[in-house]
């Protein structure tokens, strides 16, 4: 049955239909799955009840002839998303116990297409991490990760004289455990969602991406994660962080996963005012493979200072592959490249002081006493959210009050309306921008730690972009010296991802198959 | 350092805690007051861009915001609004006395 956790989308889609196994078959082969990767720490919540029930309507539309774009495929939900009934605590303890009265618009398109859900996914405390290590429940630890495996019986015997005649006829419950020699981060914040889908405990998962939370943790586990163009997905029932750059999207072991997923995932939504009243294309359709005479712009700012040889060399690889297939690079500049992360760390903190106000232990989640209302407002929230949450929370205070407000927030403000102008300029010399996703292979759990400017550089390459509200993409495009994987990232015009699904699938072509991580080894 | 942006004290620290409404503890007041110069003082380099003349940008989106009619299109579950409240009293949130 293991074999089943190995077929992409489309595969287990065609399976489905020609009836060569049931969705709960499939399912609970995930389900399997999902019990045997809980030493990864990717799900803070498992629904196989949830999973089976969907799974067998699933089978009873098959039996009719009457399959969805989605239906049968087992999917994990980032924490963000607010399920309804099923705990929604974006990874925070402020949030510990909150069961949403109501379904996010992304989930629930993902379900009305047949979708089944295993569980939800660890994250980044409210998405705020580069790496997962903010979780309240703890950081995820990357399928990448070296370690020895071994397996220990679950049943723990008390030793008295009725638990060993028990344990005569009982069977053994082997549970596989791992010694960890070095535990890598997943990435960001989408940290739960990468490591699901790279360790085939989900055969696609949501993410959510505010400065590269989808495409950063794809790079460091090998899978493809798309950003689409800010207001194709709905973001109503998605717990806000920063809301001029929240964007949910898929994240999947394939390109063509990816298309098939963000078409159930976006659409005009009434029920978000930044959502986009367009028609949806058929991504799908536009994996023809063909991107001959396209331009691919190649910013000259990326090139920078102290970027490890290999980045380079993974990118040059990247532009020889396009070349290969008939694309023309083109040298584009992006001058205001640099000042895209310190612009980010304005916006994003002071929105999200903005929208986490409603963190005050009155309407839901966390309280914690104080003498009076005010001492209550503090004592929660000091204590329902993490050190990371606090930090940027105090920044984006501070950037938004009185007497700061023009020097910082306004300032920041002009600036991004340069950084977008700069890829309009961009875009009037090439149709989609080749750069690396991220500026290093996977650090393990603990480095960076003590230097939040250090982690914050981890989004170097995909910040710009969100800022723009592009749609992006990474690819997986080998493996380093390190044997730890690279993505390579491609950036288009907003609302273009069909010429992002076309020239992401010759790259994954042209990557070729790639290896698994050691955790599946 | 232009003289708006003077490198924040513990008071100032202290200020910002209390508006954003989180709870520091006096001695970890130097520590905070240490990282967010850092992260500020880092942010300063875009004093360095030319924004003469430039709109701020608000919206990614090219789009005006929508309007929708001023009618009430949902509601009438105040069971629903309480159910995750850590302190509801029958359909009412309730706080500490605000009032003497």
């Amino acid at each position: 049955m293991t074999e089943l956790t190995n077929l992409t989308i489309a595969e287990a889609l065609d399976g489905l239909r020609k009836k060569d196994f049931s969705a709960v078959e499939l399912t609970r082969a995930y389900i399997h799955a999902v019990e045997n990767s809980r030493c990864l720490n990717a799900y803070t919540v498992e629904t196989p009840e949830i999973a089976l029930r969907q799974a067998e309507a699933s089978d009873a539309r098959y039996a009719k002839g009457e399959g969805r774009p989605m239906d049968g495929l087992p999917i994990g939900v980032k924490d963000l998303f607010c399920t309804e009934g099923v705990d929604s605590t974006a990874g925070s303890r402020i949030l510990t116990g909150f069961k949403p009265p109501y379904e996010s618009t992304v989930t629930a398109k993902l379900f009305a297409d047949g979708a089944v859900m295993l569980g939800k996914l660890n994250m980044d405390e409210f998405a705020m991490g580069s790496a997962n290590i903010t979780s309240h429940y703890g950081p995820v630890i990357s399928p990448w990760s070296k370690g020895i495996k071994t397996q220990r019986d679950a049943h723990t015997s008390n030793g008295g004289l009725l638990d060993e005649l028990a344990d005569a006829f009982r069977q053994p419950q082997p549970v596989t455990e791992w010694e960890w020699e070095r535990k890598l981060v997943p990435g960001g914040s989408s940290g739960g969602s990468a490591a699901a889908v790279a360790a085939r405990a989900a055969i696609a998962a949501t993410g959510t991406d505010t400065g590269g939370s989808i495409r950063q943790p794809a790079s460091f586990v090998g899978i493809v994660g798309f950003k689409p163009t800010y207001g194709r997905c709905s973001r109503w029932g998605i717990v806000a962080f920063a809301s001029s750059l929240d964007q949910a999207g898929p994240m999947t072991r394939t390109v063509r996963d990816s298309a098939i997923m963000l078409k159930s995932m976006c659409g005009f939504d009434p029920k978000d005012s930044t959502s986009v009243d367009m028609p949806v294309p058929d991504f799908e359709a536009a994996l023809t493979g063909d991107i001959r005479g396209l331009r691919v712009g190649i910013p000259k700012e990326y090139r920078v200072e102290g970027m490890p040889a290999e980045i380079e060399r993974v990118w040059q690889q990247g532009i020889d592959w396009l070349k290969a297939a008939g694309a023309v690079p083109v040298e584009i500049s992006l001058p205001h490249t640099k000042y895209a992360l310190p612009t980010y760390y304005i916006v994003a903190p002071a929105e999200c002081s903005s929208n986490l106000a409603r963190y005050d232990g009155v309407r839901f989640g966390l309280r914690v006493e104080g003498k009076d209302l005010k001492e209550m407002y503090e004592n929660t929230r000091a204590e329902g959210f993490g050190a990371e949450v606090r930090r940027r929370i105090m920044i984006g205070t501070y950037v938004l009050s009185a007497g700061y407000y023009d020097a910082y927030y306004l300032k920041a403000q002009k600036v991004r309306a340069r950084i977008a102008e700069d890829f309009a300029k961009a875009y009037e010399q090439c149709d989609v921008i080749l750069t690396p996703t991220a500026p290093s292979t996977a650090f393990a759990i603990g480095e960076k730690m003590d230097d939040p400017i250090a982690m914050y550089l981890n989004d170097v390459f995909t910040v710009p972009a969100s800022l723009a509200g592009l749609p992006g993409v990474s690819v997986p495009a080998g493996l380093a010296a390190d044997g730890l994987p690279l993505g390579l990232q491609l950036l288009g015009r907003p609302f273009d991802e069909e010429t992002l699904f076309r020239v992401a699938g010759v790259l994954e072509q042209a990557a070729g198959p790639q290896p698994l991580p050691p955790f599946l080894g | 350092m232009s003289s708006d942006k003077a490198a924040l004290n513990k008071e100032q620290v202290a200020k910002i805690a209390h508006l954003a409404r989180i709870k520091v503890p006096e001695q970890e007041l130097d520590h905070l007051a240490g990282e967010l110069n850092k992260i500020l003082g880092w942010v300063e380099m875009l004093d360095e861009v030319d924004t003469a003349g430039v709109e701020p940008m608000t919206s990614v989106a090219a789009q005006t915001l929508r309007r929708r009619a001023d009618v009430v299109t949902d509601g009438g579950y105040p069971d629903k609004i309480v159910k995750n409240a850590p302190d509801a009293a029958e359909t009412f949130f309730s706080v500490p006395k605000v009032v003497e």
